[in-house]
């Protein structure tokens, strides 16, 4: 039974992983570039969601909606701003911008909203009545003798709705094919008529929000917003998107889940000092034996 | 994610290097380099403000903020109250704090912006991590440092003018572990502790041995560290399956807030048992304080305590900063009326230089005894380690209370 509990802690802690592995997977896959600034966007959308909810006292949907706005655009502005001079560079170049915005992110947040540690409000509660006729908010959906929060079941479900979204988005739209003609061959898409700029930015916006999302369960999962609490989860889930394969949107996913699941047996049964020894140990196995990732797709070099 | 880690070091060599190098040229000459800090950091400053400069550190914003804003608020007052009864000698104290967000090269930097301003005595850092980085530094500059909490070892190993006002770490430990076994709060324990933190990993190793020795035994024993510090599920249900009946979190406040919360919801209710880094988690905003009811924590200060001292000391506190002053506070406090006391006895004035205070006040510190606050009849040795004795509280209704 401790088992069972393990694996549900390390699927709702895997599909947090998974949420933000999707963004980064997103943009690689289209723009071809790390974007190592998603973990900070997903900093900025809680911190917004968190203003919204306790200082405008807006209903938590609209506070999501709040930061999915004002990730999405953040996401343009710094693809414009940051990214697309460096077009036309190589890719260490684009690389080291992006940890310049990740740290010009991060710094701007402990300017605006400091670094003391923000307690961040519970969403998804249900409330039931006590053997003393007290009200009490209860965080956890009890089936048998197992528990689960109701924020990794809602963490689950959005992973699974928005890779379906994104599947759906990326193979059968219009937008999505120009995407993923981008990604094949800039130059060949161009040539047939495709914006690759605005294509690209379109592509960070799909990333940003679905950043703002990401950054709005994992404060729910684990309470506490301080201008760090996206680059951990960031490293981590662009471990989970290697692991998966990067630019798999599918990959994105498995690779997530399969993270979490071994960090916390990981801990559960190896040792606590060790877990994330053996998670990255564990990717490297990986890239060893099949280095386009679990379902990423061999790309033949062209001569 | 290499990548980001070594530009992350580099860029932290190279602060760490750029900050040693002024901080050195300013220290040994006033001449050479730095015409601004020569003038104002010369030892024998006081032409027209004849005060004994006081500077210390401490984590003004950031996780650990609570902390220095207590000690700041607490040595504040005890300022307050000194230059409003006349000063020390008949001098009065200056003093200045500066924020180290809890970062050992932040509160090096600050340090010396301390020194540039022309501190003579030092209150140190208010968390262990910095103080162990700035004692070596006012070691090197041979300036008196009592810190009010900086409890670990590595603090004043080996630092003939570095003391404390707070027990150390192993103190702790020990401490803890006598509380536990001798008022029979449990039979089996678990400890979760931070292993990258020298102040969590000082005391665990302590308790450990402690608790071997009265036969409480320790059932489950796990860790977290920085960037992993977030999901405890394993850490509760390893402490839940062993049958633990208590869990002791020698930790900051921050992540035992979280550990507080996800064992709620789990379902799991324990005893907690804390050491001094869990006061401060009733003031912090947003948590949920039912869920700290009937935590212990060893503090050596007890807010509710009704001598006449005390009193005074929480009503002056709140009517200031409207807040219940914990041990931080209390200690910081406790502090400036040390250094005061050392002061009035070495009929030091602030002319003298930062050395020569220096090594009047280790005479002072190793001879003298204390009462404060914090305890009574306190002493020091030479190693710069205090002999007080702790107090159990327990959290009842939103408020600590003392258990004896």
């Amino acid at each position: 039974m401790t088992m069972v509990n393990h694996l549900i802690n390390g699927l709702s802690l895997g599909s947090v992983y998974a949420i933000i592995a999707l963004g980064y997977t997103m943009v690689y896959g289209i723009a071809k570039m790390l974007n190592f600034a998603h973990g900070d966007v997903i900093m900025v959308g809680a911190y917004i969601c968190f203003y919204a909810v306790n200082q405008y006292q807006l209903p938590p949907v609209l506070g999501i909606l709040a930061a999915v706005l004002v990730c999405t655009a953040l996401g343009v502005v710094v693809e414009r701003l940051a990214y697309k001079p460096l077009r036309a560079a190589s890719s260490l170049a684009v690389l080291i911008t992006a940890i310049g915005v990740s740290y010009f992110l991060q710094n701007a947040a402990l300017l605006l909203w400091s670094a003391n540690p923000k307690v961040f409000p519970l969403f998804f509660t249900s409330t039931r009545i006590n053997e003393a006729g007290e009200r009490v908010v209860v965080r956890n959906l009890e089936i048998g003798p197992l528990s689960v929060s109701y924020v990794a079941v809602v963490t689950v479900a959005a992973c699974i709705v928005i890779m379906l979204a994104l599947t759906w988005f990326t193979g059968r739209t219009k937008l999505g094919k120009a995407m993923r003609a981008c990604s094949e061959d800039k130059g060949a898409a161009q040539l047939m008529g495709i914006d690759v700029d605005a294509t690209i930015s379109v592509t960070f916006a799909i990333g940003s929000g679905l950043a703002a999302i990401a950054g709005v369960l994992l404060c729910n999962m684990y309470q506490n917003l301080v201008p760090t609490t996206g680059s951990m989860p960031g490293i981590k889930a662009f471990t989970a998107a290697v692991f998966g394969g990067i630019g798999s949107i599918p990959g994105a996913f498995l690779g997530g889940m399969l993270l979490g699941i071994l960090e916390i047996f990981a801990k559960a049964y190896i040792s606590t000092q060790l877990s994330d020894a053996v998670v990255f140990s564990a990717l490297i196995i990986v890239l060893l034996v099949k280095p386009t990732g679990l379902l990423g797709r061999p790309v033949r070099e062209k001569v | 994610m290499n990548m980001k880690k070594l530009l992350c070091t580099l860029a932290a060599f190279a602060m760490v290097l750029g900050l040693t190098a002024c901080g050195g040229s300013d220290g040994t000459s006033g001449t050479g380099a730095g015409e601004t800090a020569g003038t104002e950091a010369g030892n024998d400053a006081g032409t027209e403000t004849a005060a004994f400069m006081v500077g210390a550190t401490g984590p003004l914003t950031g996780g650990a903020a609570i902390y220095g804003n207590a000690a700041k608020n607490g040595a504040q007052i005890a300022v307050d109250e000194i230059n409003a009864a006349g000063g020390v000698n008949g001098y009065a104290i200056s003093l200045r704090y500066e924020d180290d967000t809890h970062d050992a090269e932040k509160a090096v930097n600050a340090y010396n912006v301390l020194k540039d301003w022309g501190m003579q005595l030092s209150l140190g850092s208010v968390t262990s991590k910095p103080c162990e980085a700035t004692s070596a530094e006012t070691f090197a500059d041979r300036i008196f440092a009592l810190t009010p909490s900086a409890s670990s070892v590595a603090t004043i190993d080996g630092k003939d003018n570095m003391f404390q006002m707070c027990f150390t770490d192993p103190n702790q430990g020990t401490a803890s572990a006598e509380y536990i076994s001798s008022q029979n709060l449990a039979s089996k324990v678990a400890v979760i502790w931070k292993s990258d933190d020298v102040y969590s990993r000082g005391i665990r190793d302590t308790f450990l041995a402690e608790a071997a020795a009265r036969n409480l035994e320790v059932v489950s024993d796990t860790t977290f560290a920085d960037g992993n510090d977030k999901d405890f599920s394993v850490q509760l249900s390893d402490a839940r399956d062993n049958g633990a009946e208590l869990v002791f979190l020698p930790m900051y406040y921050e992540p035992a807030s979280l550990i507080l919360s996800q064992a709620s919801g789990m379902g799991y209710a324990p005893k907690w048992f804390g050491v001094d880094g869990m006061d401060g988690i009733l003031t912090m905003k947003g948590f949920d304080a039912s869920l700290a009811e009937g935590v212990m924590l060893l503090t050596p200060f007890n807010a509710d305590a009704d001598d006449e001292r005390t009193t005074a000391f929480v009503a002056s506190y709140q009517e200031r900063f409207t807040d219940i002053p914990n041990q931080f506070a209390a200690d910081a406090y406790d502090c400036v009326y040390a250094l005061k006391q050392a002061l009035e006895n070495a009929s030091a004035t602030p002319d003298m230089s930062a050395s020569e205070l220096n090594d009047l006040m280790i005479q002072q510190f190793t001879t003298m005894t204390f009462d404060g606050l914090t305890g009574s009849s306190m002493t020091w040795d030479a190693s710069g380690a205090v002999s007080k004795s702790p107090k159990g509280m327990v959290i009842q209704d939103g408020a600590y209370v003392g258990m004896d």
